[in-house]
């Protein structure tokens, strides 16, 4: 019986123990996580205006971030805004993205042209592909294919693709990559959808305007 | 008892390699070995951690009572390996994103878990320590040999730096999961060849 109340005692102090080591140490480090993460969304979004972040260090992109880009919500979808030096009305308008790959959720941004048609840029910040192949999807030469294609056509989504690759035709098209072609059709699907999505409020803009 | 320390600290490099002459670790040898930047990061952690949990099992190696050694070992060696996940979230975001669930995973890595259970629980601290260190490193060398002959192949860069000329297609195989088999099986015999060890 001594031995028994030892255990639960033994036991009792590990996981206090544990558990204060942890919690200590996971609130401590909070600020420094939400911090990272903010600017990480940030960073997709300025790669997503077609800005070349390459060799731009955190503060610079920052400070591109503070000065060109407005967080809009309308309603249930946000939206933000890249607004050229010494203007005032927004050149690109940008919004998330999101829908299934082959193993995983990718997530991204992508960015229309004042024309509220074509497509200024794209990226993707978070995805479980396999490295080599849907991870290709990150990658610069995936990407620049969608600048300058059609996402919208007279207020209505296209049937955007992403084809074989080699075999992309015409303006809502790219190619896809060989060996990913679930995740290419799962790029496709997610653009259709969240093309759809955002149609009514891209058309308001429109409708402002004229 | 200099040479005995030496020995504790240098064995798990070539004689009793974790990876290569025991075969633990081989799933995160496999996963975070497409670049030398995750493989020494993850080497890091997996070093810290194994230490400290050997020291922390060593010390408590008396009174642990023995029908739950198990689990204390096990609640010891997750605190540790969270830390470190948390430690990497705040100061080296971009290679925790990379790293993904590895770090997590560094809690059902073999070679932690092996060291405290056939070590830790029968030595002393300071000798733990050293075996902790050394398999950790043991495991690292590994890593970083593979992660090298990978990127090479497969970006024809090193550690972010082009080290062939610039029309190097890459090698896509050397990035994929088979690649790394590959590379690792041929890691394994040449070590095994040279240090003359072979299974009965």
């Amino acid at each position: 019986m001594r031995e028994d109340t030892r255990t639960i005692l033994f036991a009792a102090i590990v996981c206090i123990t544990c558990s204060l080591l942890l919690s200590g140490t996971a609130a401590g480090l909070k600020s420094l996580q939400e911090a990272n993460k903010e600017f990480d969304v940030k960073r997709n979004i300025v790669k997503a205006f077609g800005i070349d972040i390459g060799e731009m260090k955190r503060p610079e992109i920052e400070s591109t971030f503070k000065k060109h880009v407005t967080e809009e919500t309308t309603g249930e979808l946000p939206i933000y805004t890249w607004t050229d030096d010494g203007t005032e009305t927004p050149s690109k308008y940008a919004f998330p993205i999101s829908g299934k790959g082959l193993w995983s959720t990718l997530y991204g941004y992508l960015s229309l042209n004042a024309d509220l048609e074509t497509i200024a840029g794209i990226s993707f910040y978070k995805h479980g592909e396999t490295p080599g192949l849907g991870a290709e999807i990150e990658k610069d030469w995936f990407l620049s294919q969608f600048t300058g294609k059609r996402l919208y056509a007279d207020g209505a989504s296209t049937e955007f693709v992403v084809a074989k690759p080699g075999y992309a035709q015409g303006d809502s098209a790219v190619d896809g990559i060989s060996g990913a072609t679930l995740t290419g059709k799962g790029v496709e699907a997610l653009l259709r959808k969240d093309a759809t999505a955002y149609a009514e409020y891209f058309n308001s803009i429109k409708g402002n305007r004229e | 008892m200099a040479s005995a320390a030496k020995k504790l600290l240098m064995d798990p490099f070539s004689d009793n390699n974790p990876v290569t002459v025991q075969v633990l670790g081989i799933c995160s040898a496999l996963a975070v070995t497409v670049k030398v930047d995750t493989a020494i990061v993850m080497t890091l952690a997996l070093t810290a951690v194994v230490t400290l949990s050997n020291f922390v099992i060593s010390l408590l190696r008396n009174v642990i009572p023995s029908g739950i050694r198990m689990i204390v070992e096990m609640a010891v060696i997750a605190t540790l390996v969270i830390i470190a996940d948390q430690l990497l979230q705040a100061f080296l975001f971009d290679i925790s994103k990379q790293l993904s669930v590895f770090v997590g995973l560094i809690i059902t890595n073999c070679i932690v878990m092996g060291r405290a259970e056939a070590f830790a629980l029968q030595n002393p601290p300071k000798a733990s320590l050293l075996d902790g260190l050394g398999n950790g490193l043991g495991y690292g060398i590994v890593l970083i040999a593979v992660a090298s002959i990978r990127e090479i192949l497969g970006f024809g860069k090193w550690l972010g730096f082009s080290v062939v000329p610039e029309s190097y297609m890459g090698n896509g195989l050397a990035l994929l999961a088979p690649g790394a088999f590959i590379i690792l099986g041929l890691l394994i015999w040449a070590q095994r060849t040279i240090t003359k060890k072979v299974e009965e």
